[in-house]
């Protein structure tokens, strides 16, 4: 009898594969100096510190749970900071069937959150609507705020709740600085009738 | 011995004559309905009478029949003896041109919030009600779900074409 061992053929642990390791973005390198540019060094800073804000209304706050649980472990990403503040908080996760009475109070807490900001929105219910093609049922969270990433799914499993966490890491990473001040996103804004 | 169904039909009757008709009596739920001016004077009875004693409303809603004219509105009422352990059914009609009912939440707390979710989704106007507004929809709402010539689904949906899924 061969005892019970999960490795039979362990395989050597690369540091490259590691979440905990960040490329380094490109630049020039030299003895005791990195030199690359300011949106760069931003945009990694940004992109692994990402405090979500959970808006977990029905099943898909469950995936969630789950998601944050050791398992899965949205830690590894460096959202591990649940925040329930929105003046604190990036990423807000909309999860689950947003009713119309619900929309102004998600409207609100999007508008209570400060720049630079965005959103996830986690399931069919909350990008379309979902099932609930009803009187009282919001048809999708892009109705009342802009949304970055939709995660399909009903409810999604919490593979691809990381995976539009990742989606949202790649946006945050490559971000212009000035894309908040610009033009283009004030008009969104306003085509929201946000500011 | 407890109060039976032909005890309460018997007392009802006694008070009222004919003025309750369509008894009926679905899985022992003792039914009967009255005209909507009555509804109080039926109520407070069922009430204050030492042996009938419904003093609890469980439930109250009202059902849509577009296809009975001038008696277009249910207003049902449940009660509850809670001694004996009976519940009975009773229900008033009104025509959806005039949907007036007069409020039982003088008699029955309970029935304050149930006349409102009644009036948001069917358009009931309880008469006397201390605040009839909107409950469980929002606000600027301007028509009643509930009722029949309301589709279910909602009209804005555009992403539900047949083609969408191979159907058209």
């Amino acid at each position: 009898m061969r005892p019970v061992r999960f490795n039979i053929t362990p395989k050597e642990a690369k540091l490259s594969d590691s979440l905990m390791v960040s490329e380094l973005p490109e630049g020039h390198i030299g003895e005791g100096f990195f030199a690359t540019s300011l949106d760069k060094v931003v945009g990694l800073a940004r992109k692994n510190s990402i405090w979500p804000l959970p808006f977990a209304t029905s099943c898909c706050g469950i995936e969630f749970m789950a998601t944050m649980g050791s398992h899965y472990d949205l830690a590894r990403f460096g959202s591990e900071r649940v925040g329930f503040s929105p003046r604190q908080c990036d990423l807000l996760m909309v999860m689950g069937t947003i009713a119309k009475k619900m929309a102004p109070i998600l409207r609100q807490v999007y508008i209570q959150m400060a720049e630079p900001r965005w959103v996830i929105a986690v399931g069919a219910c909350a990008c379309s609507g979902g099932i609930f093609d009803s009187y009282s049922v919001l048809q999708g969270i892009d109705q009342v705020i802009p949304v970055d990433v939709y995660v399909p799914g009903c409810p999604p499993r919490p593979e691809a709740i990381i995976d539009g966490v990742m989606r949202i890491q790649d946006l945050v990473q490559n971000e212009s600085l000035r894309r908040r001040g610009s033009e283009k996103y004030q008009e969104l804004m306003n085509s929201y009738g946000i500011e | 011995m407890g109060l039976t169904n032909e005890l309460i039909k018997q007392k009802l009757t006694e008070k009222f004559g004919n003025e309750l008709l369509n008894w009926d009596e679905q899985f022992g739920l003792l039914t009967f309905e009255s005209s909507k001016e009555m509804n109080l004077k039926v109520l407070q009875f069922l009430f204050d009478d030492e042996i009938l004693n419904f003093k609890f409303m469980t439930d109250l809603t009202a059902v849509h029949y577009p296809n009975e004219v001038g008696r277009e509105l249910a207003v049902v009422y449940h009660l509850h003896n809670l001694i004996d352990n009976v519940r009975l059914r009773f229900k008033v009609f009104t025509s959806i041109e005039s949907p007036d009912v007069f409020t039982a939440s003088q008699l029955f707390s309970a029935a304050n919030w149930m006349e409102r979710e009644t009036y948001d989704f069917y358009g009931v106007n309880f008469i006397g009600h201390p605040n009839l507004k909107r409950i469980l929809n929002v606000d600027e709402m301007d028509y009643f779900p509930m009722r029949k010539e309301f589709p279910l689904e909602d009209q804005t949906r555009i992403d539900k074409d047949d083609e969408m899924f191979g159907r058209g």
